[in-house]
């Protein structure tokens, strides 16, 4: 299934608000939950992610730190933070209020 | 290697092809490479380079455990990862500052503890630098001599005040032995002596030219810091104090210009409280100023070589066409009218002004220029500015012939010859250059070694102006 890339644009900050929410993470495995999570149909440019992640950080929802990975090389961690998960609850209404609707008129069309 | 560039563009913007090339080469050379290409990128930084040097191993690591080749895997990885010109720009976007802060913050970014703590250095020793010229110009006050008014003293010494210190600058940033540390501190106590041992007489003409030439003379004692005190060493690295200099005064003017501004609102503010800061600011403001925005300046074009492109040779771009139309009109003028050049007083200073100005326009062309490019058309409207100044200043110089025949030798006259038929010198055999390369008979790298080794003549000139005319002319 081809993806609208709006929709996927639209989609990324509350994705990757809701993924740090679920534990501390990094880049590449954020990407990975992300495939994990809509078993392949949101397919990212990986490198994309990073502008997204640093402009997060910088709106103060998500802050980072450097540490050591298990491979030994750097590895730069992300946590969501209070202003991340307000942020992230408005959000979720608001996809809320959008998935409502949309179900509303689609279970009208189904038992019409 | 021209296709170091191109190769991962290739793979990034067009996909697979064309990757036959890499495909035997170990995989760490491969990301190297990718690393490479990606840091020339401005809106990249090294930690943004590390965390996606990260993810790419990370990818990679997990596609050839899924049983791809090290070079299929790095195919992929690197696809996945997107377009180079894309994610750069989307950088940039998130960070739209870091095409600017650097020019004053240095870098911020610093997660390299050793380059954050050198640059935290540089600030102190260019501030205390700035302040100690600011004090130096202060310092003759304490002994009698007060700025203002008429007192040539400042004006044959400006120079000194502020060079001996910018090259201390050069010293600490890039270092040198103690052989041309002493050096230097001998041309300027050199310089120094010959500004204040002759016993000029009031207003003379001699004095105003030491005033005029001293600094020319010693900027390149300040280049001979820049360079790391290996003048005849590098080509390129003088060709750097080249662009450094006009990159200075390109910043020196716009420093000149919000420090009119300050004092304008100085002068306004103390006004509509009834106090006259004129002291304040012809006393202070103004000279120490003067001196601390050159060190500032120089720390500025330092700080910010790599962020944004020169200015000089925008600047060259925008101007040679403009003079060139200017002298050509001028030329089919005269020629039409048969009006011979009016010989006036400030004629010979004004076509010297003429021709340094030609020379700076070719001079930064040439900085800014790929010496392995091909001629093209800015090469020859080059020529064509370079002969058509040639053109006007023999004219003038025909005339000006005439009325030192009649009127005999000034130190004025002598000095402004001097100076022209040097930059004639250097503008005729430019030419010659110039055409020889637009007939392929010869490569830019010429030109520009020519331009280069030219540069000590106009300070030795203007040494000799500073040291042999006062007595030759007897003080007047």
């Amino acid at each position: 299934m081809e993806m609208n890339k709006d929709l996927v644009a639209a989609s990324t900050t509350p994705l990757v608000l809701a993924i740090l929410a679920e534990r501390d993470s990094y880049g590449y495995a954020i990407i990975k939950r992300v495939t994990e999570l809509s078993r392949g149909h949101l397919q990212w440019t990986d490198g994309m992610l990073y502008p997204v992640l640093h402009r997060l950080e910088r709106q103060g929802y998500v802050a980072a730190k450097w540490s050591a990975s298990e491979n030994g090389r750097r590895r730069k961690y992300y946590r969501i933070t209070k202003e991340g998960r307000a942020q992230l609850a408005a959000h979720r209404q608001q996809w809320q209020v959008v998935n409502g609707t949309l179900r509303g008129i689609w279970m009208k069309a189904c038992t019409a | 290697m021209a296709g170091r560039e191109r190769y991962p563009a290739r793979y990034l913007d067009e996909g697979v092809h064309g990757m036959t090339t890499f495909a035997d080469r170990p995989l760490e050379e491969q990301i190297a490479h990718w690393r490479a290409y990606l840091s020339q990128r401005q809106a990249l930084h090294g930690p943004d380079l590390e965390e996606l040097e990260g993810h790419l191993r990370d990818q990679l690591l997990a596609l050839t455990e899924a049983g791809l080749a090290g070079d299929e895997a790095f195919l992929v990885a690197v696809k996945r990862m997107g377009s180079l010109d894309t994610l750069s720009g989307e950088f940039a976007r998130a960070h739209s500052e870091r095409l600017w802060k650097q020019l004053v913050l240095g870098a911020e970014s610093g997660d390299d503890s050793v380059t954050s703590k050198t640059r935290h250095t540089e600030t102190w020793v260019v501030l205390s630098l700035a302040v100690s010229a600011a004090l130096a110009i202060k310092a003759p006050a304490l002994f009698g001599i007060q700025f203002g008014g008429d007192q040539p003293f400042y004006a044959r010494n400006a120079s000194l005040f502020v060079f001996p210190l910018l090259s201390v600058y050069f010293v600490w940033k890039r270092g040198s032995d103690v052989v041309s540390r002493l050096g230097l501190a001998l041309a300027f106590a050199v310089g120094a002596l010959f500004a204040n041992v002759f016993p000029f007489r009031p207003g003379s003409d001699t004095e105003v030219l030491t005033a005029l030439h001293l600094p020319i003379a010693l900027w390149l004692a300040v280049g001979f810091a820049y360079v790391r005190s290996r003048w005849f060493a590098d080509d390129g690295r003088r060709m750097n104090f080249v662009r450094f200099s006009g990159e200075l005064a390109i910043y020196y003017v716009l420093i000149a210009l919000g420090g009119g501004v300050l004092t304008a609102f100085t002068l306004m503010m103390f006004h509509s409280i009834g106090l006259n800061a004129k002291w304040l600011v012809q006393g202070w403001l103004i000279p120490c100023g003067a001196m601390g925005a050159v060190i500032i300046g120089s720390w500025l074009v330092e700080a910010k070589q790599s962020v944004i492109e020169n200015m000089a040779p925008v600047l060259t771009r925008l101007f040679t066409p403009l003079f060139t139309i200017l002298l050509l009109v001028f030329l089919g003028t005269m020629a039409w009218t048969g009006s011979p050049i009016n010989v006036e007083r400030e004629l010979l200073i004004g076509f010297d002004l003429l021709l340094v100005l030609v020379v700076g326009l070719v001079l930064y062309a040439v900085s800014a220029r790929d010496p392995q490019a091909p001629p093209d058309f800015f090469d020859g409207l080059q020529l064509l500015l370079v002969v058509s100044a040639l053109a006007v200043d023999g004219a003038a110089l025909g005339a000006i012939a005439t009325r030192i025949s009649e009127f005999g030798f000034s130190p004025n006259r002598v000095a402004a010859l001097g100076e022209n038929l040097i930059l004639l010198v250097n503008l005729g055999w430019s030419a010659w250059l110039y055409a020889r390369f637009l007939r392929r008979q010869g490569s830019f790298a010429i030109l520009e070694r020519w331009q280069v080794a030219y540069l000590p003549v106009y300070s030795a000139w203007a040494a000799l102006v500073v040291v042999l005319f006062p007595p030759v002319f007897s003080y007047r």
